[in-house]
């Protein structure tokens, strides 16, 4: 059973944001698109304000996964990067942070596209 | 030559529509109308390169059909009307740019069928051709690429949005003959009503749907019981619930006459397409599958056929502005008086 | 009577049928929390084999990222997020399948005008307004000397 709770954990609270993405998708004029970016800017500014820390501390990748997680890795990248390089930082922290997951995506996203095509829907 | 009576025009040469053609694809063979089609291609590339050559395809496919059912050649068009939903008219120049036959592109989104249709009999009508053709089509994919998302981005619709018919109809008009008979023509007035949702088409379109109509009854004096079908292009579910009441409000009862396209090519329930079908290839396909050959047998004696558009720039659009919709009639009648 | 587009409106509103959110919110908890759980597992699996935390952390994204592009690629992300709604969309894999499948849609108009500069058509404004957040809490963290 203690092997389980982080899996448990995990899953209740990145179900949790996603429900809650949910609900603004059914009952709120938001596009997944405006979802998205609001998740993100949101990781930000909890990430920034120290909140989201203890969430990832509890639990794990339910807090990581989601894209409040993408957002609150920005904002510990860049205060990272201000701690060490000052004003540069301020520019090149959130990027550095974000940079294996955005490359990838780029990456992956060019090989699929290579070798796939897109198909109808049924 | 036509009498023009308000915004509707009386035909009295009651031009013929002599042959028609109607193609679709996978999802339209799944559906309750699948019998009725000419061409039923289970691949929706249609063994092309692009979704837009997969939909010049259904149109060359659907004129070809038709010309073939008539026994005539392109050259013998004098002229061909004929519209799509994509960016310049994509599938119908190109789709069309080798038959060589005088071409005019349309655009009225999703009505431009009863608008192609119109101008085309109206050319017979007034002796500028013999023999004159209105086509459009209507791609699922290419439609979805161009105004929604990628196909493969992961979205859910909601229960208003309308699935893109992926089909063409095209019929062929020339001097009376047989029919089915083009009796009358009423040629729409933009109509917007504030809707900016651009997953609710039908309310979109459902507002000028009812100006045509009440505009076709009071210009004829004629009344909804003189014709067994009023058929509506893609108005959907929630289109045609407003639409009959948005004609209940002024009196004139339309239950049990009304049919929509978008509904009577899918079983909506069953084939998961929320609202029912949409897409100019939604009304052509219905019209030129079921409603012609269903005139021409003695089936059905008077129908209005009225193709509804929302003529939505996605520019605009996001721009804030709101949806405007057009609908155009056209009266189809077995008999020439 | 003349109908107003607010009479319109509430005619549209009552015409139109609403959401399933009794199905849509318990799916997209089940789907997203099932990708977490997922997610949590590539964490434990590699922080066994001796990885720090935040690498952990970080080779979890790139794998499920490719996951996920990987799924697009086979025509089955867009499918199973016809169920899971938001929990398809918020978590990483989201983000994945909203570079990945312009991407290969726009492949017909070209490697460079197609693939190459649509792939953010969908995904460019997150990086936008994540970055420019993080720019502003930065300036505001160095401005205040907080660091």
């Amino acid at each position: 059973m203690e092997m389980l709770l982080p899996y448990l954990k995990a899953f209740a609270v990145g179900g949790a944001f996603c429900a809650l993405g949910q609900v603004f998708i059914d009952y709120t004029k938001l596009t997944p698109a405006r979802i998205l970016v609001a998740y993100v800017v949101a990781g930000v500014v909890l990430g920034g304000l120290g909140v989201y820390q203890p969430v990832i501390d509890f639990a794990g990748a339910g807090a990581t996964v989601p894209l409040t997680g993408f957002g609150a890795l920005l904002a510990k990248g860049t205060r990272e990067a201000v701690l060490e390089k000052g004003l540069l930082g301020v520019l090149s922290g959130g990027f550095t942070a974000s940079a294996a997951g955005i490359a990838a995506a780029v990456f992956f996203g060019l090989i699929a596209a290579l070798l796939f095509r897109s198909g109808d829907k049924s | 030559m036509a009498k023009r009576l308000g915004h509707t025009l009386i035909l009295e040469n009651t031009p013929s529509v002599l042959s028609f053609g109607a193609v679709g694809s996978k999802k339209e063979s799944e559906g309750p109308l699948a019998g009725y089609f000419d061409q039923l291609c289970p691949d929706s590339t249609m063994g092309e390169q692009t979704w837009e050559k997969a939909e010049c395809r259904l149109q060359k496919d659907a004129i070809n059909i038709a010309l073939n059912k008539a026994g005539l050649s392109p050259g013998e068009l004098q002229y061909i009307f004929a519209g799509d939903l994509l960016n310049q008219c994509t599938s119908s120049t190109y789709g069309l740019r080798d038959l060589g036959v005088p071409f005019v592109g349309l655009y009225g989104a999703c009505s431009t069928m009863a608008e192609s249709l119109a101008l085309a009999s109206l050319f017979v009508e007034g002796g500028f051709g013999e023999r004159t053709a209105a086509i459009t089509s209507s791609h699922f994919c290419s439609a979805e690429r161009q105004f929604r998302f990628p196909l493969e981005y992961g979205g859910q619709r909601t229960p208003t949005s309308q699935w893109t018919v992926t089909g063409s109809g095209a019929a062929i008009v020339g001097q009376k003959s047989v029919p089915p008979y083009v009796r009358g023509v009423t040629i729409g007035t933009i109509k917007d009503m504030g809707i900016t949702d651009a997953n609710n088409m039908g309310a979109a379109m459902a507002p000028a749907a009812a100006e045509t109509l009440k505009q076709f009854f009071r210009d004829t004096n004629m009344a909804p019981d003189r014709f067994q079908l009023i058929a509506t292009g893609d108005l959907g579910k929630v289109g045609s619930a407003l639409l009959l009441e948005l004609m209940e409000r002024e009196g004139w009862k339309l239950e049990g006459r009304h049919a929509d396209c978008g509904l009577l090519i899918y079983d909506a329930e069953k084939q998961q397409v929320e609202a029912g079908g949409s897409g100019c290839g939604c009304s052509a396909a219905v019209l030129c599958s079921y409603i012609l050959p269903a005139i021409r047998r003695g089936e059905l004696k008077d129908v209005l056929f009225m193709a509804t558009g929302a003529l939505m720039s996605t520019t605009a659009v996001q721009q804030g502005e709101s949806i405007p919709g057009i609908a155009h009639l056209v009266w189809l009648s077995n008999t020439e008086r | 009577m003349a109908l107003t587009p607010k009479d319109y409106d509430q005619m549209t509103k009552k015409a139109s049928p609403n959401t399933k959110s009794w199905r849509n919110i318990p799916l997209a908890f089940l789907i997203g929390g099932l990708i977490c759980t997922l997610g949590q597992g590539m964490m434990e699996f590699l922080a066994a084999q001796g990885l720090q935390k935040d690498e952990a952390a970080a080779w979890t994204s790139v794998a499920l990222v490719f996951l996920s592009a990987l799924l697009t690629g086979l025509k089955v992300y867009d499918n199973i997020a016809k169920f899971g709604g938001a929990g398809t969309l918020v978590p990483i894999t989201g983000f994945a399948n909203a570079v990945v499948s312009p991407a290969i849609e726009f492949k017909s108009e070209g490697l460079v005008l197609g693939l190459g500069a649509k792939m953010f058509i969908i995904a460019g404004p997150v990086i936008v307004y994540g970055v420019t957040a993080a720019i502003i809490y930065g300036l505001i963290l160095f401005l205040t000397g907080a660091h």
